[in-house]
């Protein structure tokens, strides 16, 4: 399905241990330019573990992650760096900074790593902000808002750079059903428009199967299924077909999603916009 | 690992070194973090703004529990001083060796205690927190090395603010052992300011001076190494800052015995 030149980021055999548990056990994986992948599974399985290793925030026991055809281990400190500013991501207990402001949170991406004029960085973190829904907390600092407005703001900063890969650690998880859909919606966004691969993790199924190109499932450490969410649901597995049918989704409905642009289509834009500003 | 193989056949010998074992890895974690901390430190950007907001924090902390305790520190060895050195009629010595005292020792010891409960605990706390909530993941992540955002602002402002702190302590100990003996127990206020000047000599202030600048090293290094690699959540970073503090305090007096030697010539 993957021609293997649109592949972003590849996971070879990845291992992780702490002391002599073992969290992951040798995992595969490639992840499609502009491709959603979704990464289901129970609490404890490992999924934010795995998407901790795609940005280098862990350092795998053995195997190796690929992005953009390059082995990030082997990346010095300052091509590291340089290579996270095409990387964001939104984590899983908000992480806002909480000597700052909202708007100070959602424009420290654009201090340390742009050089826009001041005027600039208002303009766009107050516009990310308003897409979110949150712009009116701009002065507010961090412990002055609720949790799902952090959840937000998380967002708009993580979304603020306009990344080519976005990591989403359970972006709706503690939102009401309506904020959900406007995450999910925004997800859809950042592909559609700037050809961002993204990859989710969610426990919410509906989510799931609205955004997911692919999905993986990850049960204690492993995959135990991985692909379209067609395939995924005709997976012969029992914990699999558990998990599903717990989870009370409604199978029919992600059959009719209309006419979503396909990854391939969208890579090739995102190729383009790339060429475009190298130029 | 070999800590668990240990733990399965508990021998006489591992169960006797591994507390030695436990403090060599400590020691190590803590010239690796301090290697980062040089290493960034040293490359832009630099950011001034972070060290002064450490710096005031550090200082607004500090400098009220200092000043108390300098007074007392300074009041106490005044009644001592005087009571023991009355007995062979020395009395007119007390203002120089509680300055001696003072400078050499209790100015630098005593701050440095007092920055790593207020300030050292402090800061534990919210690196721990920040490592609990990802927040130093997310720095990270938009390619902000954490080490030179978090802890080189922090470890800066103990080298330059104990110094400071110590020179109050130093001022208001000295203010409240003049107050003592010269309005308390009657010494000579006169003498007492002139033994000052003839027995203190420069090199004592710049060991003082010399420890503090160390003290204030050592215990936001600690401090910011237990905040850094808290884990286990929010008892985690309970543990933390408590560990910081006790490493602190036992660091600071291994520290002042091997400055001493190194410094004094008897
Ligand atoms: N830094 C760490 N040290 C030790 N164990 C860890 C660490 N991080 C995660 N784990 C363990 O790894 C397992 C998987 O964690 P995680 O990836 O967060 O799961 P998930 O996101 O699927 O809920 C958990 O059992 C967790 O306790
Ligand atoms: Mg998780």
């Amino acid at each position: 399905m993957l021609d293997s030149t649109d592949a972003h980021v590849v996971v070879e055999g990845l291992v992780k241990r702490y002391g002599d548990r073992t969290i992951l056990h040798g995992l595969d994986m490639t992840i499609g330019r502009a491709e959603t992948l979704v990464v289901i599974g129970g609490s404890g399985a490992g999924k934010s573990t795995l998407v901790r290793h795609l940005i280098a925030l862990e350092r795998p026991t053995a195997g190796r992650i690929v992005i953009d055809g390059t082995d990030i281990a082997s990346l010095s400190d300052v091509q590291l760096a340089k290579a996270r500013r095409r990387f964001g991501m939104v984590f899983q207990k908000y992480a806002l900074f909480d000597s700052m402001s909202v708007f100070d949170n959602v424009a420290f991406p654009l201090r340390e790593q742009t050089k826009l004029s001041e005027k600039d960085i208002r303009e766009k973190a107050m516009t990310k902000l308003k897409e979110l829904g949150v712009d009116h907390a701009a002065s507010l600092m961090p412990s002055q808002i609720s949790g799902g407005m952090a959840k937000r703001v998380g967002i708009a900063r993580a979304l603020v750079m306009e990344p080519e890969l976005l990591i989403y650690d359970e972006p709706t998880s503690g939102l009401d059903p309506v904020t959900s859909r406007t995450v999910d919606a925004l997800i859809e966004e950042m592909r559609e428009r700037f050809g961002v691969t993204s990859v989710v993790i969610t426990h919410d199924m509906v989510s799931a199967f609205d955004i997911a190109d692919r999905i993986a499932m990850l049960i204690k450490g492993r995959v135990v299924a991985l692909g379209s969410p067609a395939e995924v649901l005709a997976v012969d597995n029992a914990d699999v077909q558990g998990f599903i049918s717990s989870s009370g989704v409604d199978v029919k409905r992600f059959e009719h999603r209309g006419n979503r642009k396909t990854a391939a289509e969208l890579a090739a834009r995102a190729r383009e916009r790339k060429a475009g500003r190298a130029e | 690992m070999s800590d668990d193989e240990a733990s399965k056949r508990p021998g006489v010998l591992a169960t006797v070194f591994a507390p030695a074992k436990g403090l060599l890895e400590e020691v190590g974690t803590l010239a690796d973090l301090a290697f980062h901390a040089v290493l960034w430190g040293a490359r832009p950007p630099y950011r001034v703004s972070l060290v002064v907001t450490q710096m005031e924090f550090v200082g607004v902390q500090s400098i009220f529990l200092v000043g108390l305790v300098g007074l007392f520190t300074g009041m106490v060895f005044a009644v001592q001083t005087v009571y023991g050195f009355r007995r062979f009629g020395a009395e007119n010595m007390v203002g120089g060796v509680v300055a001696l005292t003072l400078s050499r020792e209790m100015a630098p010891v005593l701050t440095a205690i007092m920055v790593a409960a207020r300030a050292g605990s402090g800061m534990a706390a919210e690196l721990g927190n920040m490592r609990s909530s990802e927040q130093i993941d997310a720095l990270e992540t938009m390619a902000v090395n954490p080490v030179q955002y978090l802890v080189v602002p922090r470890i800066l402002a103990g080298i330059v603010m104990v110094p400071v702190l110590a020179l109050v302590f130093f001022l208001i100990g000295i203010g409240g052992s003049w107050a003592i003996g010269v309005w308390g127990m009657s010494l000579d206020p006169g003498i007492f300011a002139d033994r000052i000047k003839t027995m203190l000599v420069p090199a004592d202030l710049t060991q003082g001076l010399i420890k503090a600048l160390v003290f204030g090293f050592t215990v936001t290094l600690i401090a910011c190494r237990h905040g850094y690699y808290a884990s286990g959540g929010a008892v985690g970073v309970g543990q933390a800052t408590t560990r910081a503090v006790v490493w602190s305090v036992v660091a600071v007096f291994l520290i002042d015995y091997v400055i001493t030697s190194m410094l004094t010539t008897v």
